[in-house]
């Protein structure tokens, strides 16, 4: 996939005019400015840095959305000093924005880390990115570097390579692995209560909320709000893959319209549907792409905004073939903890692989009903909800081809090759359907 | 703080640790049933009186200790409905008993 140059609301994939170049650090310097962090305490520049991101309105941009500002407030109150984890998994197999951000532009990744530590009296930043991408970690590493030459941080960095699975990305999985277990998701009953590394309190972000912090720094609350709508505002990243001319990451403002942002893409073929939120999202009908790009929009229209990724599904696949391809995925991605999850996935996988092809009995859809209803809300993490979420979703979407396929009828295409992506995993050994 | 505030029990489980074992379904079928693969489905409605007791023995006898008791405090009428643990949103306070009590 490639870095796609932008028309508007360029503010994390600046480019000027050609295309985007990874920036270096005085290329870094030379794009955005230079944000000013005091070393020590500046009372008055955290509490004014503090409110800038509470105004600004920032939402996570890892899929569940928490507001920015109150992450720091939670790990603020807690005594001990703090450690800021960058979370740059990229478990969504079909997304691409971590790294191309960890290649093009890590200083604002970096810089973002540290106003966050800065604010929070954090000494050290882990900087998490999944084994098997390699580059994008030496990228990192040697944005690391150009600043410990040029004397611009006082606190420790490191990069860590936990194994790159769909659940490791889960943030406390990822504080697990940190604690030297395994990378699995642990049950959490009040998230409000931050996370611990080696008893200090954790303050977790995605690369891109990172980003976002930094632009804040820099230009303020107000300019922030200047792009994205008043619920979400911003602009945010998505990859647009799928039956699209030029698949790649996008810059879009929150509240663009999913056709539009599938037009830029170069989406010119007949639609059937696509997969908005990546593989614990949902599919969003074709006769509603006039949807705007945001949480609250996506939720009305029965999709999620989840990580941001849009899946173009052409009107010659078979929708309901491609769930069953990514929900016998997604039960290969478990974290293999919780029964609802380990047992409840691959049986609505059975089923759904015998409705795409017209064998299924008569009882599959509300086999598939019944379970999903069972399992949802039912793991420690949120990995069975998100592909219930999906599934439910199909079955809306695609009622039609469903009814067809349970009288069996498949569809013309339910052997066509998948739009959805796949990788192999290699830190399981586990292969791909 | 003269009278012994009524005590209520939300009765939970830690998916994770849970292997199916069943005997919470057995114990507290008032609100545990097993799906299809013997996992436990949970209402979360408190239980209190009689059933208190029952939560606490599902909870002892668990052989994973995968039940989680959370105290919930019953209103009594004409009480307004203040925080029940005084540490704000989230209730730190609210004590865990999460099977370590034995039942006699």
């Amino acid at each position: 996939m490639s870095v796609t140059t932008l028309a508007t609301a360029e503010r994390l994939l600046f480019v000027d005019g050609g295309a985007a170049s990874p920036l270096d650090l005085s290329g870094h310097i030379a794009t955005h400015g230079a944000v000013a962090i005091p070393t020590r305490g500046d009372h008055s520049w955290k509490a004014g840095m503090f409110r800038a991101v509470a105004e600004s309105g920032l939402l996570g941009r890892g899929g569940a959305g928490f507001a920015a500002a109150a992450k720091w407030d939670a790990v603020y109150r807690d005594p001990r000093r703090p450690m800021v984890v960058v979370n740059a998994m990229e478990g969504e197999p079909a997304s691409d924005k971590d790294r191309v951000l960890l290649t093009y532009s890590p200083h604002l990744i970096l810089d973002g880390a540290e106003v966050a530590a800065a604010v929070i009296g954090a000494s050290e930043i882990v900087i998490c990115i999944a084994d098997h991408n390699g580059s994008a970690a030496s990228s990192i590493e040697a944005a690391i570097g150009e600043r410990r030459q040029a004397g611009m941080t006082a606190r420790r960095m490191s990069v860590e390579r936990p194994p790159g699975r769909y659940v490791t990305g889960e943030e406390s999985a990822l504080v697990s692995w940190l604690n030297h277990r395994p990378a699995l998701p642990i049950l959490r009953i009040d998230k409000s209560v931050p996370l611990n590394v080696a008893r200090r309190s954790v303050l977790v972000h995605n690369a891109e909320t990172l980003c976002q912090i930094a632009l804040i720094a820099r230009h303020g609350p107000e300019w922030f709000r200047q792009a994205g709508t008043l619920e979400a505002p911003g602009s945010t990243l998505v990859t647009v893959t799928g039956a699209v001319r030029s698949p790649g990451v996008l810059e879009v403002e929150l509240g663009t319209p999913v056709a539009e942002i599938l037009g830029r893409a170069g989406a010119d073929v007949d639609l059937s549907a696509v997969l908005v939120g990546g593989y614990g999202g949902a599919w969003l009908d074709a006769s509603r792409l006039a949807t705007p790009y945001a949480p609250g929009p996506l939720a009305d229209a029965g999709a999620t905004h989840g990580v941001g990724v849009v899946i173009a599904l052409p009107a010659t696949s078979c929708g309901i073939a491609e769930t069953a391809q990514l929900v016998r995925y997604m039960a290969g991605e478990s974290a293999g903890q919780c029964g609802p999850c380990v047992f409840g996935l691959p049986a609505i996988a059975d089923d759904l692989e015998q409705l795409a092809i017209g064998r299924a009995d008569v009882e599959a859809l509300d086999r598939i009903q019944r379970r999903s209803a069972v399992i949802v809300g039912r793991g420690g993490c949120r990995h069975p909800d998100g592909v219930v979420r999906v599934v439910r979703s199909a079955l809306e979407v695609f009622v039609a081809d469903a009814m067809a396929h349970a009288e069996g009828r498949p569809c013309p295409g339910y052997d066509h090759p998948t739009v959805l992506t796949f990788p192999e995993s290699p830190a399981t050994g586990r292969r791909s359907p | 703080m003269s009278a012994q505030p009524r005590i209520a029990v939300r009765f939970r489980v830690d998916p994770v640790a849970c292997d199916a074992y069943g005997y919470c379904a057995e114990l507290l079928p008032e609100r545990v049933t097993l799906d299809e693969w013997g996992y436990p489905v949970v209402d979360g409605t408190p239980v209190d009186g009689d059933l208190v007791a029952f939560a606490t023995r599902a909870a002892a006898e668990c052989p994973r200790r995968a039940v989680l008791l959370e105290a919930v405090p019953v209103r009594r009428q004409g009480q307004p409905g203040s925080a029940p643990d005084g540490d704000g949103p989230g209730g730190r306070n609210v004590p865990s008993v999460g099977g370590f009590r034995r039942h006699p």
